[in-house]
């Protein structure tokens, strides 16, 4: 990994953003075997940072250390830093409890999976955890994380309903939902609309855009379409290496490296 | 380079129908022959002891006379010992399945602990019978009481609520657990709210799979000694006076229905023996019942988590 990589010369004007998170030198391993590889790049506050990649080049893991949902595994060991700025807390340090982080940070998964309970006591599940339970609050926070997933105007007259009768596409805004409804510092997205059709995952691409006035976003997707259309800035990864770091247009029009170049013209991946 | 156009042979989809055949017909020989001797099993007791059950057979106590006997103190005794049973085996079960399958580290020891905790559920009911006999009865002088026929048949069907509650728990799909955690749950937070009551129409239906087997055991509870005739019922539960209740009916001396069945058919008179159908057919009954209680929760808990 070479260091111009990280900093490329056409990112310049995006360096006065400020960082929200910072991946360090950051190794990572499922028991013997080695799934990152000293991984160092910015998370820009109030982005979207979309990380791309072939199946299997650490995507996901990486996405996987922010909120050290990896720890619920045995045998798993992290290396490095993903420090939190500008409060300085390295969330893979092992002094600092997963708990703690995952209170910091919200994730959503490939496959919807909401809680088979109400519309409203998902979304409202992060509120009880961190002790939320005047009634006005509630209602408030669910209501306001539920018009941020574009998901409000659906369900306003349903909120008592079990969450398995929304469909697929309005079952994973639903988890967005979930997720922001505790206010995150960063949302960690992982590959969201892999399992949704071509409207709901245009309807949860247009509500990301939406979202980074209040939130820093991290997105996983093996859609590079969909990378080049929703991120400001993009991680580009192979075999466990981060290759390439740069804002989205630059990254796909003009990439410095090789493989990035092959990847994005779609010679291989 | 074969023909595009030809199907494939008759022979190919003829020969698969015939194995279907034979299948379907050995299948139904089978079953027709399981089920007619159930079925012959239970028109036996029916035409035995049918006539003997009325309201008198169930308020009545032993007696010499078998026009005169009942069963109270028996289906009294079952009751209360079933109680005892599902208080203490449920919550120790359940308890020792959660921890297994949610907290405890994978490793050597909990492998055996797993291994051993199937095999105990194979272990005959009377070795835990001269278990309660040698410690509870002997060692620690509780004398042959509700209580220890109670925590002898929990000790026997322990295995099977902990096998049941750990099968229930691992069928939950980790995608639960994984968003539960994402939202800073701790892992009791994580087993109370999502874990449990996913896994709950499971754990139920193994909890009454227990119940079902200890209501029908004799062995264990012949072994600590219990007694074969019983003319008294015990202290009630409830009292009229504060605490309201009361727990003295642990101590006393009990018998169950298998127990008096038994006693009833080593007896040479002919009413004896319908007494003893009579029994039959009323435990049948209640663990019928218990069966179908569990059916009928698990449907119910299936349907609120979907809808």
């Amino acid at each position: 990994m070479t260091p111009a990589s990280l900093t490329p010369a056409h990112a310049s004007p995006a360096a006065e953003v400020p960082v929200r998170a910072e991946v360090r030198d950051l190794s990572f391993w499922y028991g013997k075997f080695q799934a990152l590889h000293g991984v160092s790049m910015p998370v820009r506050d109030r982005k979207v940072t979309a990380i791309i990649g072939p199946s299997g080049c650490g995507k996901s893991t990486l996405l996987r250390c922010f909120n050290r949902i990896h720890d619920l595994y045995p045998g798993i060991r992290y290396q490095g830093a993903v420090e939190l700025q500008p409060e300085g807390l390295n969330l893979v340090d092992r002094s600092v409890d997963p708990i703690l982080v995952r209170l910091m940070v919200g994730m959503v998964f490939q496959k919807p999976n909401p809680f088979p309970k109400s519309i409203y006591e998902n979304v409202a599940a992060g509120l009880y955890v961190r002790g939320v339970k005047a009634r006005s609050e509630l209602d408030g926070r669910v209501e306001h994380a539920l018009r941020q997933a574009a998901l409000w105007d659906e369900v306003k007259d349903r909120l008592t309903k079990s969450a398995y009768e929304l469909s697929g596409g309005q079952q994973q805004r639903l988890c967005i939902a979930r997720a922001l409804a505790p206010e995150p510092k960063l949302l960690l997205l992982d590959e969201p609309t892999s399992a949704l059709d071509p409207i709901a995952t245009a309807k949860i691409e247009d509500l990301i855009g939406g979202l980074v006035s209040d939130v820093t976003v991290l997105i996983v997707t093996h859609n590079m379409a969909q990378a080049a259309r929703v991120s400001q800035y993009t991680a580009f990864m192979h075999l466990g290496n981060l290759v390439e770091f740069g804002d989205t247009e630059s990254l796909f029009t003009n990439p410095t490296q090789e493989r990035t170049r092959d990847y994005v013209t779609g010679r291989f991946g | 380079m074969a023909d595009p156009a030809a199907l494939p042979s008759d022979g190919l989809v003829g020969r698969a129908k015939a194995q279907d055949l034979v299948f379907a017909v050995c299948g139904v020989v089978v079953l027709l022959l399981v089920m007619s001797l159930l079925a012959t099993l239970v028109i036996d007791l029916m035409r035995d002891g049918l006539a003997r059950i009325d309201p008198e057979f169930l308020t009545n106590f032993p007696s010499r006379f078998p026009g005169r006997a009942g069963i109270l103190s028996a289906w009294v005794g079952t009751t209360l010992v079933m109680l005892v049973t599902g208080v203490l085996a449920i919550p120790l079960g359940v308890g020792a399945g959660l921890y297994l399958e949610e907290y405890a580290r994978r490793g050597v020891l909990s492998d055996i602990i797993e291994i051993n905790v199937s095999n105990l559920a194979g272990v005959p009911s009377i070795i835990y019978g001269l278990l309660a006999l040698g410690f509870f009865v002997y060692l620690l002088n509780m004398g042959p009481t509700i209580l220890v026929g109670g925590m002898v048949l929990a000790l026997l069907i322990l295995p099977v609520v902990i096998v049941a509650t750990r099968e229930a728990v691992r069928s939950v799909p980790g995608s639960l657990r994984e968003s539960a955690y994402s939202l800073g749950c701790t892992r009791w937070q994580v087993v109370w709210r999502y874990v449990l009551p996913s896994a709950r129409p499971g754990i139920l239906t193994g909890a009454i799979v227990g119940l079902s087997r200890a209501i029908g055991e004799t062995a264990p509870i012949i072994t600590i000694g219990a007694l074969t005739f019983i003319a008294f019922l015990p202290p009630s539960p409830v009292k009229g006076d504060f605490p309201w209740l009361n727990f003295d009916w642990l101590q006393s001396p009990f018998t169950v229905m298998p127990i008096q069945m038994f006693n009833w058919i080593s007896r040479p008179q002919a009413g004896f023996h319908e007494n003893a159908a009579a029994t039959g057919l009323l435990l049948l009954a209640m663990t019928l019942v218990m069966n179908g209680t569990a059916i009928f929760i698990r449907y119910r808990l299936r349907r609120s988590l979907r809808t």
